[in-house]
């Protein structure tokens, strides 16, 4: 579904982030990509959501060379895609409900199906009884499960998630993950940046070890699953 | 189409709270382009005024032909038609010397001291009124082929104020032209800073409506709006303003016109003008807008 052929992306002044790198994530797969700092998880998935374009090599959704895509046709790859961030990156101003309804209305979608999909999105991550309240009136956890009930609400083919846990207590971020198992049970791909290895053990799925923007070894194969 | 409607009403709607969500700022803005383009339709009607107080002054460009003392009336009568016949003459008519003297005798009061004179001194009189449209070039030549009459005596042509008043109404016209275009300017710029601010002020929306997938018109329709909502208010206090201005100056403005003996209607704003307001302040909230989204837009991605 998605394959990465010998992709290198280079930054102006601090190199290249990702050299030559190559691998491929099949339809339904849960991956994560783990690595220490600066060793070029965000930037993959960055290639993936096209905030950046490689500078070599191929990256393909089903056979189609997305870094390639004319600008015009970007908002379109992205609306296949659902995105979490670590910072979630939620709009203050507006509900839970409004921020999850934000990719419906892009998509555009009617008033009542925006409100089936948003209450069904938010009964999905425990929080319909809050989707009324703002972001900052929710706890940081709350706060990240109203960003994947975004992720997901358009029903996207892939999700893909920056440190998806990193601001979160391992409670937490157990629920997190296990709620992304949970997508990835209905047949979501997803692909997962984190370097919070205790999780991993909990949770199926293949792990991608990133070091210095190339594929490594992973230090521990027992996590790999 | 049906998705497409309905995202401009929810565009316009959401524009409008957002405005109404900070009022004084939209007050302020709304005034600056409410009197930019208030400033240049009350010029325009000031000229516009000015044009029909010089045409409502119709025998100011009429001037008169005083024939030899001892001319025939006949022969007055005669010349009379033939320059009436001539191109720039709308009409012509004739003072003969006997009634000139009655009216001067009645005028002055020196009836007595008149009756006294051998005789009557003053000559028949040709009063020519040309045509409205006339140059002041060909007034003049018209003036210089009568003086060539040898029953002609004096041309006495007097329409330089007149000629000073259109050349002040000409030279105002054009200011209204060159004001327009730099207070249009104006407006752009600062509707089009405005939008600007704001877009700065939501850039993490904008990445983020990026991220989810929106396309440049989606990020791009709220802010025309916003800029097409200043448009709108600006113009509303545009007719606002010279409607207010209207009321307080046309009372000492008629009864100025009144004082110089002309009964010209003072002209007030009409559907023109205010059309042109309108059309003018929606331009000028769409445009800003258009070229601070144009500008700014495109440089916000996501990161």
């Amino acid at each position: 579904m998605i394959r990465f052929d010998s992709v290198t992306k280079r930054y102006d002044g601090t190199g290249e982030a990702i050299r030559n790198l190559s691998f491929q994530v099949d339809h339904g797969e849960m991956v994560f990509l783990t690595g220490s700092s600066g060793a070029g998880k965000s930037t993959l998935l960055k290639l993936i959501a096209l905030i950046e374009r490689p500078t070599r090599g191929q990256v393909l959704m089903d056979g189609r060379n997305i870094g390639r895509l004319p600008a015009r046709e970007i908002p379109k790859h992205r609306r296949q895609l659902g995105v979490v961030f670590q910072d979630n990156k939620l709009l203050a101003e507006r509900s839970a409900f409004d921020n999850v309804a934000l990719p419906l209305i892009i998509a555009g979608l009617s008033d009542r199906e925006i409100a089936r999909r948003v209450r069904a999105a938010l009964d999905q991550v425990g929080l319909l009884k809050k989707e009324r309240s703002k972001p900052g009136a929710l706890s940081l956890g709350e706060q990240q499960r109203v960003g994947i009930a975004r992720a997901v609400v358009t029903r996207p083919r892939v999700l893909i998630a920056d440190e998806p846990t990193g601001n979160l207590d391992p409670w937490l971020s157990l629920e997190i993950m296990k709620l992304f198992g949970r997508f990835n049970d209905i047949g979501v791909t997803m692909l997962i940046a984190t370097h919070d290895l205790n999780l991993l053990g909990k949770l199926g799925g293949r792990r991608i070890q990133l070091a210095n923007g190339e594929l490594s070894e992973p230090e521990d194969d027992a996590l790999v699953f | 189409m049906r998705y497409w409607l309905k995202l401009h009403v929810r565009n316009c709607q959401g524009a409008l709270i957002d405005l109404a969500a900070r009022p004084l700022a939209t007050l302020l803005t709304a005034a600056v382009i409410g009197i930019a383009l208030a400033m240049p339709a009350s010029l325009n009607l000031l000229v516009k005024n000015g044009r029909n107080l010089a045409g409502g002054w119709d025998n100011a460009r009429d001037f008169s032909v005083y024939l030899q003392v001892g001319t025939q009336l006949e022969v007055a009568r005669k010349l009379a038609s033939d320059i009436e016949k001539m191109n720039g003459v709308e009409q012509v008519s004739v003072t003969d010397a006997d009634t000139a003297f009655a009216e001067f005798a009645a005028a002055t009061g020196f009836g007595e001291v008149l009756n006294e004179l051998d005789g009557n001194p003053l000559p028949h009189t040709l009063g020519v009124r040309p045509a409205a449209d006339i140059s002041v070039a060909d007034l003049n030549t018209l003036a210089e082929r009568l003086k060539l009459n040898a029953a002609v005596d004096i041309v006495q042509i007097d329409t330089a104020w007149v000629e000073r008043l259109n050349a002040i109404l000409d030279f105002l016209r054009r200011v209204v032209i060159v004001a327009t275009a730099v207070l249009v300017i104006g407006v752009l710029i600062i509707v089009g800073n405005t939008i600007r601010l704001d877009i700065q002020s939501r850039r993490d929306e904008i990445e983020v409506l990026k991220l989810l997938g929106a396309s440049d018109g989606f990020v791009r329709r709220p802010f025309l709006y916003v800029g097409l909502w200043y448009g709108i208010f600006g113009s509303l206090l545009a007719v606002v303003l010279l409607l207010l201005g209207g009321l307080i100056l046309s009372g000492p403005v008629q009864t100025l016109i009144g004082l110089y003996s002309s009964d010209v209607a003072l002209l007030g704003i009409d559907g023109s003008t205010l059309l042109l307001v309108a059309a003018g302040g929606l331009f000028a909230g769409w445009g800003g807008a258009w070229s601070a989204v144009a500008r700014h837009l495109a440089a916000i991605q996501p990161h």
